[in-house]
């Protein structure tokens, strides 16, 4: 059984940041990726970032990936683990991890759970025929291996992720004939969605898919409008030809570690699904595992990191690694959450955060 | 299907390789994952479920719904959006949970 | 409604325009951003302080029309694409617009594309005047075209038109 200090679950943008903030502080850190290349949801996104400089605003989310591994790269404090899925984090404090085909176990002194999220799905007649697919996938086909999914999209979603896939699906030469919101309001950021609009896609708000059709594949969806009650309006069905569907309503934590590990849960609507109870440095009920970014709840990248921060840093203080400018950073990294969730935008977080916070 | 020219990104590509699927050659890129190589090369129905025989594809595309559940190299229950694809790999759809040899 | 449809309305583009008294002195930037978001790179890239420094990130960008000069540091640094810069004393019968395009084929200069709307309707041809894509850009390129004036408060994008579509 192998002794470590910290563990980091999850080479996304949380984890990435509390490992830099955990070894900064001098502890000796290891990340776990399941992945072969690091960086989570931000090897994806093309676009440019929003919040502050602070959080890199400006830069394209691909690139703040390599901003965050070369200061990993940097120091020596850090050991990276490509290829390696956790396998289970057991109410004892033990990890099993599958390291490249071969099964260890680990016995961590503190462990930060950085899993993310995944996306939900929507129950339709026939939803389960291929070329339906969530947004991340479509993101992640055309993004990461450069094929396009096809050549007629419909986007269910007009949230951030649906606003912004769509608008990557035209960059890569793929047609969106529509997006869809069963809100009577769009929910991304108006400025993608005046973007899309200028281009000519539609955004049908209080809309939803009825059913999909095709033989082997997506040929068509029925889409039709919703009133006040969100109740379907008869007559009101459109059939659009189309061979992709992009299911984008919405991101659920991927907590299971954190459940078997008989850390406190709640179900938080705000937030996604099931959070773990957390304090404001994001300890969980169990004193030795903490959190970072999506996982305690669907927020944004931004937010994301700067969560990894804190949680590196006060998992590094529990162990008696103090940064030598902890207060300092503390202060800014706890004013830097407070100003991204400040705004309208971040009224469901706060609200979320009123119940999740022990 | 692939992207030959792209606004923001340079797509870097492994050596083009050979692999069957279903006993069909089809050309890939060594290292991008099967369902990439799969779906470049117009393959969307990836297998059919047990119960109902309906068609399958992948939903998450990067290994979370266990959607994509494919044979390769004689390994059941591969998730093939994930797996990185190797020269005269042998694709299989399975039936069902497939078979552990 | 702009949370309904995703296009700002008349007063709202309206009052993102500055007075004609200072269109008719030279380029100018119009920033459409009408939502509290956090957000602040158009304050941070301005070298000529005419965007107010953010004391909120979630404030509405504050753009001082008589300090700007119409450079187009915002233009290429704005997330969201919300900024174009305008140029009424292009010509007598033309303005020009310098927009973000993030799409391939770049337009070249010289040849016709067509103009859109916030909704994305076709509503004029215009003719491209410069196309820069240099590395602090960081892969926004920006496009100058010619419009009729009549079009001022209307166009706002551009397609290009590709053989056989």
């Amino acid at each position: 059984m192998k002794h470590v200090e910290v563990f980091v679950v999850g080479g996304g943008p949380a984890g990435l940041c509390a490992a830099i903030s955990a070894a900064e502080s001098g502890a000796d850190v290891i990340v776990a990726e399941r992945s072969s290349i690091l960086g989570g949801q931000l090897i994806k996104q093309t676009h440019m970032f929003f919040g502050s400089e602070k959080q890199y605003a400006g830069t394209r989310g691909i690139d703040i990936t390599d901003i965050l591994i070369d200061k990993l790269n940097e120091m020596d404090n850090v050991k990276i683990l490509k290829d390696t899925t956790v396998l289970s984090v057991y109410e004892d404090g033990v990890i099993s991890i599958e390291e490249n085909g071969v099964y260890k176990k680990i016995k961590p002194e503190r462990i930060i759970i950085a899993t993310g999220a995944s996306e939900k799905s929507l129950a339709f007649p026939n939803n389960d025929m291929p070329g339906i697919y969530g947004a991340g996938a479509v993101q992640t086909l055309m993004n990461i291996h450069g094929v396009r999914p096809g050549h007629n999209v419909l986007m269910v979603g007009a949230g951030n992720i649906g606003l912004i896939v769509s608008y990557q699906l035209m960059q890569a030469g793929v047609n969106v004939k529509a997006i869809l919101d069963a809100s009577p309001t769009i929910g991304g950021y108006l400025v993608h969605a005046s973007k899309i609009r200028r281009m000519g896609v539609p955004i049908l708000t209080r809309h939803t898919v009825k059913r999909a059709d095709g033989t082997d594949s997506l040929e068509k969806a029925t889409i039709v409008e919703l009133d006040e009650k969100w109740q379907e309006i008869p007559g009101s069905e459109q059939e659009l030809d189309v061979d992709v569907m992009c299911v984008s309503i919405g991101l659920s934590p991927l907590s299971e570690l954190l459940f078997q590990s008989g850390c406190e849960m709640a179900y938080i609507r705000e937030f996604g699904g099931y959070v773990p109870l957390r304090s404001i440095n994001l300890k969980t009920s169990q004193d030795h595992i903490y959190i970072a970014g999506d996982v305690g709840g669907i927020e944004e990248a931004s937010s994301a990191m700067v969560e990894g921060h804190i949680a590196g840093l006060a998992v590094a203080k529990s162990i008696n690694k103090v940064h030598e400018n902890y207060d300092l950073l503390y202060k800014d990294y706890h004013e830097q959450l407070a100003s991204l969730r400040a705004g309208h935008a971040g009224d469901h977080i706060r609200s979320g955060l009123e119940k999740a916070t022990i | 299907m692939r992207i030959q020219e792209h606004p923001v990104l340079d797509f870097k590509k492994g050596k083009e390789v050979e692999f069957t699927c279903n006993d069909k050659t089809i050309m890939g890129y060594e290292g991008e994952t099967i369902a990439a190589a799969l779906h470049a090369s117009g393959v969307k129905v990836l297998s059919h479920s047990s119960e109902n025989h309906r068609p399958r594809g992948f939903y998450c595309a990067i290994g979370n719904c266990s959607s994509c559940l494919m044979e390769v190299d004689g390994m059941p229950n591969v998730r093939i959006c994930t797996e990185p694809l190797k020269a005269g790999m042998v694709v299989l759809s399975q039936s069902g949970k497939g078979e552990i040899r | 409604m702009l949370e309904k449809t995703g296009i700002a309305s008349e007063e709202q583009i309206a009052s993102s325009f500055p007075s004609m008294e200072r269109l008719e002195k030279g380029p100018v930037a119009v920033i459409e951003c009408f939502q509290r978001i956090p957000c602040n790179p158009c304050a941070t890239s301005c070298k000529k302080g005419a965007i107010v420094p953010f004391v909120d990130i979630n404030d509405l960008p504050d753009l001082n029309h008589q300090k700007c000069n119409g450079c187009s540091l915002c233009v290429f640094n704005c997330p969201g694409l919300a900024i174009m810069v305008v140029d009424y004393t292009y010509s007598e019968t033309q303005v020009s617009f310098k927009l973000p395009y993030e799409f391939l084929p770049l337009p070249l200069e010289g040849s016709t594309v067509m103009g859109l709307d916030r909704n994305g309707d076709a509503i004029c041809d215009c003719d491209v005047l410069k196309v820069t894509n240099s590395k602090v850009m960081d892969r926004t390129p920006l496009v100058t075209v010619a419009v009729d004036k009549k079009h001022l408060m209307t166009f706002r994008n551009i397609k290009v038109v590709q053989d056989g579509r």
